[in-house]
């Protein structure tokens, strides 16, 4: 493991990363936000979800730098006193897990079908590539749409703990195609090269061969394609959380705080729906820079 | 050429019947389709009369052309939620979100192309980084968001544009249009630029990697060897060649554009298709979704076929290679 | 003494990178008068291909020149601005690539790549850049030049291809050609043809040509002296016949012995021990001296420069008329 280390910190990926200022400021960004995220129950000021907490008086603080904010609430409250600051840590670990556990998802299920494709061939090679087509020519939002109207529709009452599971089955959905067809290329590359037909010849199960010689040939795009998935998935999530059909008040993402915050746009209080807007765009603006960097920096042919 | 076409079309077919039976299932079997095509306030008896003409017990491959075939008469049967017939709401809001789309289509490609050239031409120029740090920007803004914004500024802030509706229309034929009037124009100019940014970062990051790829082909370097000056080595050559491919893939973006108008009319309100689907997943209002389905898919598959075509006439190898394999 | 159409003169070109600045060109000299074909032989990565680029002005980045010139006609070209460069490209400086398959525009078609080039650099009109250009297609020995006009380069074979290429880098009658291995990419059969082709048009042109290639054969056949290139560095120049029967360097020596005979029988072919150095990883004094079979202590120290050996000039000590070793 240290080897592997040590390999890594002399290797180009990351003299790369140290030259680049913008990656080590996305970096850091992104960072930070997972913190926040995943420690929200420490870092926060006040808790959000605890109800009994909550102060009616402190409804509409405005940020803190105003005249009528407080110190307390550093970046005001919404309507029933919640502190927007708090509220968008928890937000943001919403947003985060969702977008995370969805790259998840679509990379297993996305490498798994291209190695298979990839290596079975014929029929099953040709019907997933079929399925691969059909479905990048459909945009993510509005597969995610319909898997998660079908979601709601197949089970009405139970909806709103569901969301979570729908929520991340819709994204996935919508990612596993890229990965496949990258994988499947690699796998096909592979697979014809003679000395896997001398594993073959000599035993070895096409799962060894595809593990040992495929996985890591595609590793670096796949690795690209999953960070910069990882800022679509949160958008998307967000995108449906904002049309009202992602996580439901109860446990809010930042999409759904956005979209509460938004009937209050008109009335002044910005406050409400901006910051959330703002951190949202952080995390997907840092992830993105991230991803892009990291393709240029694992692109030979750039350097 | 002609087996070509045949066989895009029969493919294009083939897609259409999948998704008819995916709209088919969740018209079935995914609610009522007794309630789905009679709505919420039928009678026990209309139902039952309903239940004995559909021949809801008749076999599966039969009810299933019974669905594709009323769909092709438009025939989707009622909205759940508001009691009225899906084609008759599908046609009203298609205009919306036509003239919608077109307008952000037409400003994404004017802007977009050319910055995408610039930021390939004068590549490492201030410019072209701050093209390049705005298009990462766009990408990570989600359109609702750049909705948003854009209410806020010049909505609220600078109270110069309106942040909702359709405004003045005029109606030709059944057609209602907003070109005709200035408030017409005045209420599509937000909601156009909100559809069109994430198009526009698109093709401008689009052009710009094809153009760089092209830059660095031998054909580029022959040219310049042979003297050639800049103008007709880039304007000439390069942007040709890099058009090609950007073509077809923006034709095919113009999917994610339908898709992207449903968040638009959300933040705008809208009058649109897009608007209509949303309300339809949040109260699960079948009839309505299986129906967007599609013709959204219709939408796709004959912009996929058109484009298959376009890259015919502006490819002259295609063209050889299909004339050869003919003979 | 006529003036020497082209002079290059201690050539230095070097390729700064993150690992530190590489030389790829050291002190190259050599001169090619007018209308003489000249070879540059050597094996990949030896600079053949570099000297050519950085003759024609277009190293890529970040390769540049850093010392020495580049004199055409008498004037110095290396350091002059792109659009000065490219006035002097196609007109009086021509090029052919290797790979006719990716150096002809899938898009357009030939005829109109041809009158494109043709009208830049001469004051015709369409009509007669149109003639002229069917003239330089049949020069070439496409048949039916007229219908071959309106054709993409994907209709041609190979063969044609590099055809219409010559062609095109004869458009404007530049007095020199620069060759990078115009037959690598070609079917053995074929190759013949197109060198035959161009040592004829060139000569019937006026043009000389720099012919650059790792195919012994072909330089032979076609060129009056040949420049060998070892590791950056020129090894050997002189007449062709005599850097094939007499050659004075040790590794043009063993390149000839390398080629097999047809009236010889071996049994293994002959070869040189070792392979030629990285770039980076160069040895002090000559660059062949771990290899060579008569290397003295001198050539561990000392780079030689090009000495007198006969009717070649080597840069080998041993033609060191001093005897110093």
């Amino acid at each position: 493991m240290s080897g592997a280390l040590t390999r890594f910190l002399d290797g180009d990926v990351w003299h790369c990363f140290k030259r680049s200022p913008l990656a080590m400021a996305s970096a850091l960004v992104a960072f930070i936000c997972v913190f926040c995220a995943a420690f929200a129950g420490l870092v926060a000021p006040h808790n959000p979800t605890d109800l009994a907490s909550l102060e009616l008086a402190d409804a509409l603080v405005p940020p803190a730098w105003l005249p009528e904010g407080q110190a307390k609430y550093l970046l005001g409250t919404d309507a029933q006193g919640r502190d927007i600051l708090s509220a968008l840590m928890y937000g943001t670990r919403i947003s985060l897990l969702v977008g995370m556990a969805s790259v998840l998802v679509s990379m297993v299920v996305g490498v798994g079908l291209g190695l298979v494709a990839g290596f079975v061939g014929g029929r099953t090679d040709a019907f997933i590539m079929r399925v691969c087509d059909v479905m990048l020519s459909f945009p993510a939002i509005l597969v995610a749409l319909l898997v998660d109207g079908v979601g709601r529709a197949l089970f009405p009452t139970a909806h709103d703990t569901l969301a979570f599971v729908v929520l991340i089955v819709a994204i996935s959905l919508t990612g596993w195609v890229q990965y496949a067809r990258t994988v499947r290329g690699s796998t096909l590359v592979e697979r014809n090269k003679e000395y896997v037909l001398a594993a073959r010849v000599i035993g070895v199960t096409p799962l060894r061969i595809m593990r040992r010689h495929v996985l890591p040939n595609v590793l670096g795009p796949v690795t690209v394609l999953a960070t910069i998935q990882v800022a679509s998935a949160i958008l998307i999530e967000a995108t449906l959380s904002f049309l009202g059909v992602g996580m439901p008040v109860t446990s809010p993402s930042l999409g759904t705080l956005i979209r509460v915050g938004n009937d209050f746009l008109l009335s002044g209080e910005w406050w409400i729906t901006i910051f959330p807007g703002a951190v949202l765009v952080m995390i997907a603006l840092s992830v993105n820079l991230l991803g892009d960097w990291l393709r240029d920096a694992l692109n030979p042919r750039l350097r | 050429m002609l087996a070509f076409v045949l066989r895009r079309l029969v493919q294009a077919v083939i897609v259409m019947l999948a998704v008819a039976f995916i709209a088919f299932m969740l018209f079935q079997y995914v609610g009522d389709p007794v309630t789905n095509l009679l709505g919420q306030d039928a009678t026990p008896a209309q139902r039952e009369q309903l239940r004995a003409d559909l021949g809801l017990d008749k076999p599966f491959p039969l009810q299933f052309a019974r669905f594709v075939g009323n769909a092709l008469q438009g025939e989707f049967g009622m909205s759940l939620r508001q009691g009225r017939k899906v084609s008759a709401l599908f046609a009203e809001r298609f205009p919306a979100t036509l003239e919608l789309s077109l307008v952000a289509a037409v400003l994404a490609l004017l802007l977009g192309i050319p910055m995408g050239v610039y930021a390939a031409l004068r590549r490492g120029s201030f410019t072209a980084q701050v093209l390049m740090t705005l298009s990462l920007l766009g990408v990570s803004l989600p359109t609702f968001l750049i909705g948003i914004l854009l209410i806020l500024v010049f909505a609220v802030l600078l109270q110069w544009l309106p942040s909702f509706g359709r405004g003045e229309l005029v109606d030709i034929g059944g057609w209602t249009t907003g070109f005709f009037s200035m408030d017409g124009w005045k209420h599509l100019v937000l909601p156009a630029i909100t559809l069109a940014v994430f198009q526009l970062t698109l093709i401008m990051r689009l052009v710009r990697a094809e153009m760089l790829e092209v830059l660095r082909t031998d054909f580029i370097r022959f040219a310049r060897a042979r003297g050639l000056p800049d103008r007709v080595v880039y304007f000439g050559h390069a942007l040709k060649n890099t058009l090609v491919p950007v073509i077809t893939i923006t034709g095919l973006q113009l999917g994610s554009l339908i898709a992207f108008s449903i968040i638009t009319e959300q933040v705008f309100q809208w009058p649109g298709m897009g608007l209509l689907f949303i309300q339809a997943v949040t109260f699960a209002d079948i009839p309505v979704m299986a129906a967007y389905l599609c013709v959204i898919a219709l939408v796709f598959v004959s912009i996929n076929l058109v484009v298959d075509l376009l890259y015919f006439v502006v490819d002259p190898r295609l063209r050889a290679e299909l004339a050869g394999k003919a003979h | 003494m006529t003036q020497a159409l082209l002079e290059v003169k201690n050539l230095r070109v070097e390729f700064p990178s993150r690992h530190g600045t590489v030389l790829a060109l050291d002190d190259i000299s050599f001169s090619i008068q007018p209308g003489e074909i000249l070879g540059v032989v050597g094996e990949s990565g030896a600079g053949k291909s570099l000297t050519g680029a950085a003759i024609i002005g277009l190293l890529d980045p970040p390769g540049r020149v850093a010392a020495g010139e580049i004199r055409f006609e008498g004037r110095r070209i290396d350091n002059l601005s792109y659009e000065e460069m490219r006035k002097l490209r196609g007109r009086h400086i021509g090029a052919i690539f290797q790979d006719p398959l990716t150096s002809l525009n899938p898009l357009y078609t030939v005829g109109r790549q041809l009158t494109e080039t043709i009208r830049t650099h001469l004051p015709l009109s369409a009509a007669q850049a149109r003639e002229r250009a069917i003239a330089l297609l049949q020069e070439t020995g496409i048949s039916a030049a007229a219908q071959r006009f309106d054709q993409y380069p994907h209709q041609f074979s190979g063969g044609m291809r590099q055809r219409v290429v010559i062609a095109l880098a004869l458009a404007a009658n530049p007095k020199l050609i620069v060759a990078d291995e115009p037959t690598t990419a070609l079917d053995v059969s074929v190759q013949a043809q197109i060198i035959s082709l161009l040592k004829r048009l060139c000569k019937e042109h006026g043009a000389a040509v720099m012919l650059i290639t790792h195919d012994m054969g072909v330089i032979a056949e076609t060129c009056d002296r040949v420049a060998v290139m070892y590791a950056g560095r020129v090894a050997e120049i002189g007449p062709v016949q005599a850097m094939i029967h007499a050659p004075a360097h040790p590794y043009t020596v063993g390149l000839m012995g390398a080629i097999p005979a047809m009236n010889e029988d071996r049994e293994s072919l002959l070869q040189i021990d070792g392979a030629m150095p990285r770039l980076n990883a160069i040895p002090s004094g000559c660059a062949f001296n771990p290899r060579c079979p008569h290397v003295m202590p001198r050539c561990r120290n000392e780079r030689p420069e090009l000495l007198g050996a006969g009717p070649t000039r080597a840069a080998c000590w041993l033609h060191d008329a001093s005897g110093a070793t």
